[in-house]
């Protein structure tokens, strides 16, 4: 296993190919001479995919979406994570606002699209603030779960070095809390892409969500199929990125697991 | 005894108390709710005060839309979260029972777990229109890959020492399954089972405000074009009940199902001391 030579490769390549091939194969060739009007050939499809995403227009479509998302996840997550810390420090803080946070989660984010349009109208800030709005709660109730569970031996050894303010936030609340800031991070994030994509069928005059509308409604189906190829493939590129700042940041906490499990 | 007995008391009072702090900390937001449009920080055309919310809220329960209303999201909700759920432990056992196949599908599912089940919408619109069935593909294919990720979490978890025992004593197949993986999947399957039920509710409402499919969402995209603010912040408020309901519920199924279960006794030996 610690030396992976051209034959392991190639097996290991096939094993995780095989399948993704397969599928693709088959919906290529079984689509290939389709008249049907909503099923279009595969080639089509790919054709129209690259003529519509790699061009100039491409980056008017899809920046203005992309530029929402990371502003309203990043402020979704700024906002949990500094609310969340004191909360979850607080055993008075949390009694209170635990029911009420419950309650704000329980709402399913996509009814928020109708209500904020009321405060902003249907412009970048209300597709910005829906995001906010949605992403927030995940990362807020995770982030007080981590910090309530943070070792207490750990915070005693902390309390007795006088460490305090800042440099204990740093180098103690945060990294403990982390796995399971992590968590929410993750979960916020989906519906981060969910509440992109809504917000712009609901109301929207760009973004890639209303480029999807606007295919379906005139029936322009390769391209709509095209759209919907794209919205996955940010999907998954998202996750990917996603997973590689994980791995980054706690790199640590899955090496102490591992070590622990082999014990 | 008497320790013990004081003990008890304390614990009981420790947890009124927490029940208390939450009902003033509920009673507090919708104070705020109140004032806030009232002093005029924000237009009541925009937040009605929370009273005329709950005053809407009680008039519409005695309107039959309502109740078709709640009645249409819960059946979509229902039949997707039943998909779901049978289709991902079904399809996740056996997949997971398989080291061949779960290899070979490993790729292909970290493909497509990923793809934002919103992006399907277009397709179900010109295939459905704004039928239940549009609902369904968006809930199922959103709620399917948690609990069949979940349940490939939990078939892999099995104890190779319990797997090699029971096939050492002439377990079948079946009864692998149901001795075997079974148990050491079920608390996986439950936690997948929890997220489900909330991913369908998102999902479930999210085609009813985007498509118009019938139910509680339509009827706030409605009453929000048609300016009756307050019956929308009403049905929002209904949907956060929804959603607080099917999470109570699910984490109490949770544990009657998994009573057995040490992660359970676990937790109620913390609890307790």
């Amino acid at each position: 296993m610690s030396s992976i030579g051209p034959a392991p490769l190639v097996r290991r390549l096939t094993v995780v190919l095989a399948l993704p091939v397969a599928l693709v194969a088959t919906w290529w060739f079984a689509s290939a001479g389709s008249q049907s009007f909503y099923f279009p050939p595969l080639q089509t499809i790919l054709q129209t995919f690259l003529k519509l995403w790699f061009s100039p227009q491409a980056v008017e479509k899809v920046a203005p979406s992309l530029a929402r998302l990371a502003i309203g996840y990043l402020a979704a997550a700024l906002l949990g994570i500094a609310i969340g810390v004191p909360v979850g420090a607080s055993r008075n803080l949390r009694n209170v606002l635990e029911p009420v946070l419950e309650f704000l989660r329980a709402i399913p984010p996509p009814v928020l699209v109708p209500m904020l349009i009321l405060f902003t109208g249907v412009g970048d800030e209300m597709k910005a603030l829906v995001i906010v709005f949605g992403c927030i709660w995940p990362v807020l109730l995770n982030t007080v779960a981590g910090v309530r569970a943070l070792d207490d031996v750990l915070a005693e050894v902390v309390r007795s070095y006088r460490i305090g303010g800042f440099a204990r936030l740093w180098h103690f609340v945060l990294p403990g809390a982390s796995p399971q800031i992590f968590a929410g991070l993750r979960q916020s994030l989906s519906i981060g892409i969910i509440l992109m994509v809504v917000s712009e069928m609901f109301a929207a005059s760009n973004g890639i969500g209303f480029a999807l509308v606007q295919y379906q409604r005139t029936f322009a189906i390769p391209e709509m199929w095209a759209g919907i190829i794209l919205l996955g493939v940010i999907g998954i590129v998202l996750s990917l990125i996603f997973r590689a700042i994980e791995a980054w940041i706690l790199g640590w906490y899955y090496g102490l697991r591992r070590s622990q499990r082999a014990n | 005894m008497p320790a013990e007995a004081a003990k008890k008391t304390a614990k009981l009072s420790a947890r009124t108390q927490a029940w208390l702090q939450g009902l003033a900390g509920l009673a507090g937001f919708a104070l705020v709710l109140e004032i806030v449009p009232r002093v005029g920080l924000v237009s009541p055309l925009y937040l009605p005060p929370f009273s005329a919310i709950v005053a809407a809220l009680f008039e519409e329960t005695t309107r039959g839309t309502f109740w078709a209303a709640l009645g249409a999201t819960m059946r979509a909700w229902a039949i997707g979260f039943v998909i779901s759920v049978v289709a991902g432990a079904v399809i996740g056992i056996v997949i997971g029972s398989s080291p061949l196949l779960r290899t070979l599908t490993r790729s292909t599912i970290e493909f497509l777990r990923p793809i934002p089940s919103v992006a399907l919408i277009p397709l179900a619109v010109l295939l459905f229109g704004s039928q239940l069935q549009s609902t369904l593909i968006l809930v199922v294919y959103a709620s399917f890959w948690q609990v069949l990720i979940q349940v490939l979490y939990g078939v892999q978890d099995v104890d190779p020492v319990a797997r090699e025992t029971a096939r050492s004593y002439g377990l079948g197949p079946w009864a692998q399954i149901r001795y075997v993986t079974w148990p050491t999947t079920l608390p996986y399957l439950m936690t997948g089972v929890r997220l489900a039920a909330a991913v369908s509710l998102i999902l479930a409402i999210t085609s009813e405000v985007v498509i118009g499919s019938q139910g509680l969402g339509k009827e706030i995209s409605d009453t929000q074009s048609g300016g009756a603010v307050a019956i929308m912040y009403a049905y929002v408020i209904v949907t956060g009940i929804i959603g607080v309901i099917l999470n109570l519920g699910a984490r109490a199924l949770e544990r009657r199902v998994l009573a057995w279960h040490p992660s359970m006794r676990l937790d109620t030996v913390e609890a307790g001391g």
